[in-house]
């Protein structure tokens, strides 16, 4: 019995040699990534998950940087602010990372950047738009726009193109994101001569919104603002045509998952939502990358969350390149210098306030079944 | 072969002697000072999960308390956490930034920083022991599901209004601060423990030494209290109120009894919590983490206070071991957990504690001894 465990033991220890002897001779650069890769949601995760082992694979595929490839550590957070503490500090202290990527909810960034700022090693959130991530030290950066900036486009759509000058928004009153969103929407929109005729807020969760849709169908709005996260909007929809309510909805990034479609069918038929991207956009970047992701992922098309994580991914990558060394403070001045990075997401800058400045596309939900169809871009300023 | 049942009893009625009671101390003081070291070699990552074992073990053991040992059916601990976090969380932060001028952590062993943390942590406690008598009341009329209505309304109560709660004063930006200072009590009057984003930036002060001292002081509270004549109260209410009160056990007594003490552990553990780098949220009130809890005692033992412990510490260390199974590890979890409760269904220790188990289990083997 002890003889023929031993040579399994040995026969085990094989494939491990020959892997060692195959490996070239600098050492990998390793970097993490946390993300929600579990729970209500996981596509958000997945999707981020899967464009920055896109952007990995194929600068591995170039031979690394400067000779040395790009290893990534991964763990799920579950989409909990304690597992994503646990997460980072694991990436940062035991795995040693040179930097970190994540989260898409700001949230869970906001829980983590501080672990992150202690230990200075650079995080990049490829998609949490609230503005307070980045104010958790000069570590923290985003590929992203914030939400201010969001709440002003999806106004500007709303008053500009839609002609739409009443507006009731429904708001989830759990989600930071929903919340901050919600306030830059209704602040811009009354700015530009909008009149928010209701106010409505539910749970994150929750099954059945009749009474809020009720109060909602009274108030007669030409437009409906819902800037919360894709299973319950898929449910709203469903629920509100079902009452009779006509009038489209808009929404925000929280928006962009498949399962939306999936949850809502044609309920959310003719209903927009700004985005970071379509996939449907008119360049060259957006088709290329659509078609690697589409070879490597099966044929999924990716949504923005995935196009924002190889944005963050490939984003890290020029600054390993341009950085004089990989400690934290280099590396970091590196990430801060971007400009004009010719990202899938648009072009690139990170400001002074470590947010990227670009512009904002919004997206309808168009078709049978429904699927995001570019419509126009919001310029930033 | 004596009934599980006569075990039980045998080992309720023996008085606890010398070791028994220096057992669980020592047990703890051990666990603690091996966290610590463990902390201090292995890195930070190691450090903090010992802080969420410790925490957990916390809420586990008090929870024991009106679960295990009183037999009351509550799932609206994380309520009470959630009070306890969120009341020592605003006293240091809003304290620190009186004080010191900032909400950074002050270096050093110890220095008022702390001090504002133990005033936080007892403050956070009462209030959570106060909000537990409140709940406590209902149960005298209520029982089994009607009471776990009760306490789940509870936790979702706390949940929605602290979401509720306006922005808190940002620690980062001097004028701020400034435009507090000069009028705290106008600015505390709006109430900011800041919405749906949770309560943040709170200095980290609740080190392993901390939360292990805790965890040590709330099972030597816990084992006290079982063993004392309250604890066979307790336990009388849970197998049969009517023979209880037939004994002459005050039922209403005992069981707001229960609740406070539990809420009053429970304000700890979520003090410590919002002390150890974690993020507040309104979701750390709801139901899903009562239930966290809830599986934790039951994993351990209805009313064994080293179960608890034990069940705490694979709980919060066995998701983090499976990590390279990605998306199957919590399905992974849950098989375990329902193995674990057709195995053994009264779960790890039952009513008993670890070393009234070990011994008997050593005298078992031994050929000739006798039981």
């Amino acid at each position: 019995m002890r003889k023929a465990l031993l040579a399994l033991a040995t026969l085990a220890l094989i494939p491990c040699i020959a892997q060692a002897a195959a490996q070239p001779p600098a050492a990998p650069i390793t970097i993490g990534h946390y993300g929600s890769l579990t729970g209500s949601e996981a596509t958000f995760g997945q999707s981020t998950s899967n464009g920055i082992k896109l952007a990995i694979e194929q600068i591995n595929a170039k031979g690394g940087i400067n000779g040395q490839l790009i290893l990534l550590k991964e763990y799920d957070t579950k989409g909990d602010a304690k597992e994503a503490t646990l997460a980072v500090t694991r990436l940062v202290k035991s795995d040693k990372v040179v930097a970190v990527l994540g989260e898409v909810a700001s949230k869970l960034s906001l829980a983590a950047a501080p672990v992150c700022q202690e230990a200075q090693v650079p995080m990049i959130s490829p998609s949490s738009t609230n503005p307070r991530v980045t104010q958790a030290g000069d570590y923290i950066f985003r590929v992203c726009f914030i939400d201010p900036f969001q709440g002003l486009a999806g106004a500007k759509f709303a008053t500009g193109t839609l002609k739409a000058m009443n507006a009731a928004v429904l708001i989830d009153q759990a989600q930071a994101y929903a919340v901050g969103l919600g306030e830059q929407f209704q602040l811009n929109y009354t700015k530009l001569g909008g009149k928010i005729v209701s106010t409505q807020t539910y749970s994150g969760g929750a099954q059945d919104f009749t009474a809020q849709l009720t109060a909602i169908r009274t108030a007669k709005p030409d437009i409906i603002y819902i800037p919360g996260y894709y299973t319950d909007v898929g449910n709203i929809a469903v629920q509100a045509r079902k009452m009779g309510i006509t009038a489209p909805l808009l929404g925000g990034d929280g928006w962009d998952s498949a399962e939306l479609a999936k949850i809502a069918k044609d309920a959310i038929e003719g209903s927009y939502y700004t985005n970071h991207y379509a996939p449907d956009q008119p360049d060259a970047k957006v088709v290329q990358f659509i078609a690697d992701y589409r070879k490597a992922f099966g044929n999924q098309t990716p949504d923005g969350l995935a196009a924002l994580g190889y944005d963050a991914a490939n984003i890290l990558f020029a600054a390993i390149k341009n950085s004089k060394s990989l400690a934290g403070p280099d590396l970091r001045a590196a990430i801060a210098a971007t400009k004009d990075f010719p990202g899938v997401t648009g072009n690139i800058t990170l400001n002074k306030d470590r947010d990227a400045e670009k512009a904002c596309v919004v997206v309808e939900l168009a078709g049978d079944p429904p699927q995001p169809k570019y419509v126009t871009t919001v310029a930033p300023r | 072969m004596p009934s599980a049942l006569d075990a039980t009893t045998n080992a309720q009625l023996r008085r606890p002697n010398l070791p028994l009671i220096t057992l669980p101390w020592l047990a703890c003081a051990l666990l603690g000072l091996a966290m610590l070291m463990l902390g201090r070699f292995l890195g930070s990552y190691q450090e903090t999960l010992m802080q969420q074992v410790g925490i957990f073990a916390i809420a586990a053991v008090s929870l024991n308390i009106v679960n295990g040992l009183a037999g009351q059916f509550s799932m609206g601990h994380a309520g009470f956490m959630a009070v306890g976090a969120y009341v020592a969380a605003a006293t240091t932060y809003y304290g620190s930034l009186l004080h010191f001028n900032t909400a950074e952590l002050q270096p050093g062993l110890f220095n008022f920083g702390h001090v504002l943390m133990l005033i936080g942590l007892l403050a956070g406690a009462l209030v959570a022991a106060a909000l537990g008598y409140l709940v406590g009341l209902p149960s005298l009329r209520l029982r089994g599901d009607y009471l776990a209505i009760v306490t789940l309304g509870f936790g979702e109560i706390v949940r929605v209004l602290l979401q509720q709660t306006s922005p808190q004063v940002n620690g980062k930006d001097p004028a701020e601060i400034a435009a507090f200072t000069d009028a705290p009590l106008r600015t505390l009057a709006r109430i900011p423990l800041n919405g749906a984003l949770g309560f943040e930036g709170v200095p980290a002060y609740a080190t392993n030494l901390w939360i292990w001292t805790f965890v040590g002081i709330t099972c030597l509270a816990a084992y006290r209290i079982k063993e004392s004549s309250s604890g066979r109260a307790f336990l009388s209410i849970r197998e049969d109120e009517i023979a209880a009160r037939a004994m002459g056990i005050n039922l209403t007594k005992y069981k707001v009894r229960a609740f406070v003490l539990a809420a009053f552990f429970a304000g700890i553990a979520g003090g410590l919590l919002a002390h150890a780098g974690v993020t507040t949220s309104p979701i750390d009130a709801g139901f899903q983490r009562s239930f966290e809890i809830i599986i934790v005692v039951v994993l351990g033992g209805l009313g064994s206070i080293s179960g608890a412990v034990l069940a705490a510490i694979v709980f919060v260390l066995l998701p983090q071991v499976l990590h390279p199974i990605k998306d199957y590890r919590l399905v992974i979890f849950a098989l375990l957990l329902i193995s674990m409760m057709l195995l053994r269904p009264k779960g790890l220790f039952g009513v008993r504690e670890i070393w009234n188990i070990l011994p008997r289990r050593a005298a078992h083997t031994k050929p000739g001894a006798t039981p």
